[in-house]
């Protein structure tokens, strides 16, 4: 069965994401800092009268920025708050079928955490990733009460 | 009361409603746990509220099927038939009360002892009492879904977000007078309505406290102990629903604290406590939260025997011994877990704790506990702030702007006042604001940001209920009723911010959570309220003050500061020698003068101006050197003379005058009264009775006396023994208390002069 997916390109790889997480897609203006804030927080942003918080979605996936200032990002909803992740450039949406991970990928560290499985786009396989394993506090919340 | 009655049907009510199914769920199946707990905490929660709202009937009922239900839970019965349907005529019958309560019809009690015997074991037919029809009376007030409430705030706060957002983009650009006219309009209509929404939502906390005072003493009465109650931060406003919600945990928890919290009077004395038990219930706002503490100065929780009762009831010993102390202690929470051996009528058998927790944490919440073995039980109830429309202070910091809560906020002064100290202590900072010494935080550096200004900067004192500290911030830049929205977990998790907003400027800003900023400052702050009180009491208790002055023959002297009436400066020429005796022309008066040497030929010399009840005497120095707090060691003066007794002020012997025997001496028909009313002085401390009180009671016109003379009657028995009976002596007793504050015990503090009269007074004219 197929599903949509949105296309983009994050530290230079290209990534699908469900677009059921996907909100919408902006530009981020001024990035307002949380100071002493952990787990790849950018800071805040105004998005409309609403208040997003920023992920700096190439640290968050452990690659280096080299540089780059993504301005775009990708809005997704996680337990009633939105999160901006910042993506350098975006492609189009479009359906694809979900596969699993082909047999001997090893991915590491964030990828594997946020890896989900395949699509084929014109047989160029494309990874794809589920945006709630970038957002972070998820499990230090479930820690937290844990404790 | 009425509301609180009106409430608790409109909840006894939807709560049969919601448990009717549950009801029939667990006829059909008794050994269901789930259905039996809920039924269990339905009849436990009209137990509580009964108890509060003083309703006998609906509490006899409730009682007996929460026995018989607590009996189900330990597995002591087996819920038979007959079993269940004598608690679901219980529950039926609740209900009908409730209704015929609502309906203001009377119900008559008859069947109601059948129920409950229907409760006994092995009795296998249940009664049924045909119930009475009751008409439901029309509601007078609508209850409204919380989610619609919900929807109209968040819809609010959109609302003045976009306001702002108009307004930002009208600014600056050339607009249309009519349509700034317009948006103003709509401004102050907004502004109107957010008002009204937040007042829908919100209500005092004091909706929940002000049955306490009744309720701890009723309780406390029940229980024969006697508490002291102090309610603070009534005014604090709470979201309605978790008022609701927090309701029944307060009963609960204030029960449990004077119950098995607070130690019975002798145990206390024996503990070197006050008789009285202390119960704090207070509210306060904390960066995203509303604390609400209920401490007690009683026994703690044992933990030991927490774990003993669950060893008991089956638990691994191992597991529960391994445990931290702080965990022992979450033990509390343990379902069907007693804290107390003996089941009591008021709090039942500690199943309040597990329903407590679980209420709480229903709303977000979450329950602490601080419990001190001996020293008392501290329990925090945090609830999330909902209220999300708050007045801040904007202030900048590191080129950034955050809010603070003005709430929080006790003052904001430059830090170049005058008046500002600011000292460096090893590597933190104090600063010291008129007489108030306060740890200093750099929100800059607490944040680990780069210093923007390296000038003038202002100091926020901030007050965050344990105790306040300042906050250095670069400027304060504005003040700001702002919509606050929780920010993202991973934003909450710093601990420094209780939330986010977006303010007109269209830049997000971040509330600051100055609770969280002293707890990462690693600020500690004493809350020992009980410790403090100690202190204080010490300080009474250790003597008296005093006026140490030189007097004319140069011994140091000293004098109650209670009977000076003030110092004053006289010429030599009002002083004359008449009738027998120096006396003192002033204010147009003729005082007795007391000089211990020659006065002052001429100039000017002092005369303390002494006062008790209603005489006066002027008493000659050279000088008065300094108010000291005289110890409790006196060294008594063997004979009666104008010395009572001397002290030791700063290693040096310093007289103390008698002004008992000041005054008899020295004022005319002082000395002899009599056929007044007899004052026999009782207890320890005679010479201070002599010494202080005497001289009062016979400027008021008693014949005070420490022996009776055989035959003679006294009128009034003044005692200083504070527990002490007063067998031997047929006449009302008046005690004296060494303690400020105030008197449960009806004692009189014994330098309240006026108090100490009418007491006196009131109970001469009973004997």
């Amino acid at each position: 069965m197929e599903q949509l997916f949105l296309i983009a390109h994050v530290a230079g790889r290209t990534v699908a994401i469900e677009a059921e997480q996907v909100e919408s897609v902006v530009d981020i203006g001024t990035i307002i800092e949380v100071p002493r804030a952990t787990g790849h927080i950018r800071g805040l942003a105004a998005l409309r009268s609403r208040v997003v918080t920023v992920i700096d979605t190439i640290a968050a996936l452990g690659m280096d920025r080299n540089g780059r200032e993504p301005g775009r990002a990708v809005i997704t909803r996680v337990d009633g708050h939105h999160y901006a992740l910042l993506v350098d450039t975006l492609d189009d949406v479009a359906p694809f079928e979900l596969q699993p991970m082909a047999q001997g990928i090893a991915l590491t560290g964030a990828w594997r955490a946020a890896g989900r499985g395949l699509v084929q786009r014109d047989g160029e396989p494309i990874l794809v990733i589920d945006l709630t394993a970038l957002v972070p506090g998820q499990n230090s919340a479930n820690l937290a009460h844990v404790a | 009361m009425d509301d609180l009655l009106q409430e608790f049907i409109a909840e006894t009510r939807e709560t049969l409603d919601a448990l009717s199914g549950e009801i029939v769920a667990w006829e059909a199946n008794p050994g269901d746990r789930a259905r039996l707990d809920a039924i269990f905490r339905f009849v436990h929660t009209v137990k509580g509220s009964c108890g509060f709202l003083d309703l006998p009937r609906l509490a006899r009922l409730s009682h007996a099927a929460e026995d018989v239900l607590a009996a189900v839970r330990s597995g002591e019965r087996a819920p038979d038939r007959a079993l269940v349907n004598a608690v679901l005529a219980i529950v039926d019958r609740i209900g009908e009360i409730v209704e015929a309560i609502d309906a203001g019809s009377p119900l008559d009690d008859s069947g109601e002892d059948l129920l409950v015997a229907a409760l006994e074991e092995g009795s296998d037919e249940v009664a049924q009492i045909n119930a009475a029809l009751v008409q439901r009376a029309p509601a007078r007030s609508v209850r409204l879904n919380v989610d619609l409430l919900d929807r109209m705030m968040s819809g609010m706060s959109d609302m003045v977000l976009a306001r702002n957002e108009l307004s930002r983009r009208l600014r600056g650009a050339d607009v249309d007078p009519q349509i700034e006219a317009a948006l103003e309009r709509m401004s102050a209509t907004v502004a109107d309505l957010r008002d009204t929404v937040t007042r829908t939502r919100m209500q005092k906390i004091d909706a929940l406290f002000s049955a306490l005072p009744r309720m701890v003493r009723d309780t406390a009465a029940g229980l024969g102990k006697s508490v002291t109650l102090q309610v603070d931060g009534a005014e604090v406003e709470l979201d309605r629903e978790m008022i609701e919600v927090l309701r029944d945990p307060l009963v609960h928890i204030v029960r449990n604290s004077i119950d098995h919290g607070i130690e019975p009077a002798a145990e206390r004395r024996a503990a070197g406590k006050r008789e009285n038990g202390r119960l704090t219930v207070s509210a306060r706002q904390s960066g995203n939260q509303i604390i609400v503490e209920i401490a007690d100065d009683g026994r703690g929780i044992d933990t030991e025997r927490l774990v003993r009762k669950l060893v008991d009831a089956g638990r691994d010993e191992r597991a529960l011994r391994a445990l931290s102390e702080r965990q022992k202690l979450a033990l509390v929470f343990e379902p069907g877990l007693s804290s107390k051996d003996e089941v009591s009528e008021v709090s039942g058998r500690g199943v309040g704790m597990d329903v407590v927790r679980a209420a709480i944490e229903q709303i977000g919440g979450r329950v602490e506990l601080d419990s001190v073995p001996g020293r008392g039980l501290r329990l925090q109830i945090h609830v999330p702030l909902t209220l999300s429309i708050i007045p801040t202070i904007v202030v900048a910091a590191g080129g950034q702007r955050f809010a603070v809560p003005r709430q929080a906020i006790e003052e904001i002064v430059s830090e170049r006042n005058e008046s500002i100290r600011i000292d460096h202590l090893g590597t933190a900072e104090v600063a010291t604001v008129r007489d108030r010494r306060l740890p200093l935080v750099t929100l800059t550096r607490q944040l680990g940001m780069d210093s923007i200004s390296f000038g003038e900067t202002m100091l926020a004192i901030v007050n965050v209920g344990e105790g306040s500290y300042a906050l250095r911030v670069e400027d304060v830049l504005d003040n700001e009723e702002l919509v606050i929205k929780p920010a993202a977990p991973a934003v909450m998790a710093t601990g420094l911010y209780a939330g986010q907003t977006l303010p007109d400027s269209g830049c997000p800003m971040l509330l600051l959570d100055c609770a969280g900023i002293a707890r990462d400052a690693g600020l500690h702050f004493t809350r020992e309220l009980i410790a403090e009180e100690i202190e204080e009491t010490a300080e009474v208790e250790s003597g008296i003050s005093a006026l140490v002055f030189i007097d004319l023959d140069g011994v140091r002297r000293a004098v109650p500061l209670a009977l000076l009436d003030r110092i004053e400066q006289v010429d030599a020429n009002a002083v004359r020698f008449a009738a027998g005796r120096l006396r003192l022309t002033i204010d147009g008066r003729i005082v007795p003068l007391v000089a211990r040497a020659e006065f002052a030929e001429s100039g000017t010399g002092s005369v303390l101006r002494l006062k008790d009840g209603e005489a006066e005497i002027a008493y000659a120095i050279a000088d008065a050197a300094d108010i000291v707090t005289l110890p409790l060691e006196l060294v008594h003066a063997d004979t009666p003379g104008p010395v009572a007794a001397v002290a030791l002020v700063d290693g040096e012997p310093v007289e103390l005058l008698d002004p008992h025997w000041l005054f008899a001496a020295h004022v005319a028909g002082g000395a002899e009264p009599d056929g007044g009313p007899v004052c026999l002085l009782s207890g320890g401390e005679q010479e201070w009775m002599r010494g202080f009180v005497k001289p009062i009671l016979e400027a008021a016109g008693y014949r005070v006396t420490d022996t009776l003379a055989p035959g003679e009657r006294a009128d009034v028995v003044l005692t200083n023994d504070e527990h002490g009976a007063m067998s031997d002596v047929a006449a009302p007793v008046v005690r004296l208390r060494s303690r400020r504050g105030e008197a449960v015990d009806g004692s009189v503090y014994r330098y309240d002069r006026d108090g100490l009269l009418s007491a006196i007074a009131s109970a001469a004219r009973k004997g």
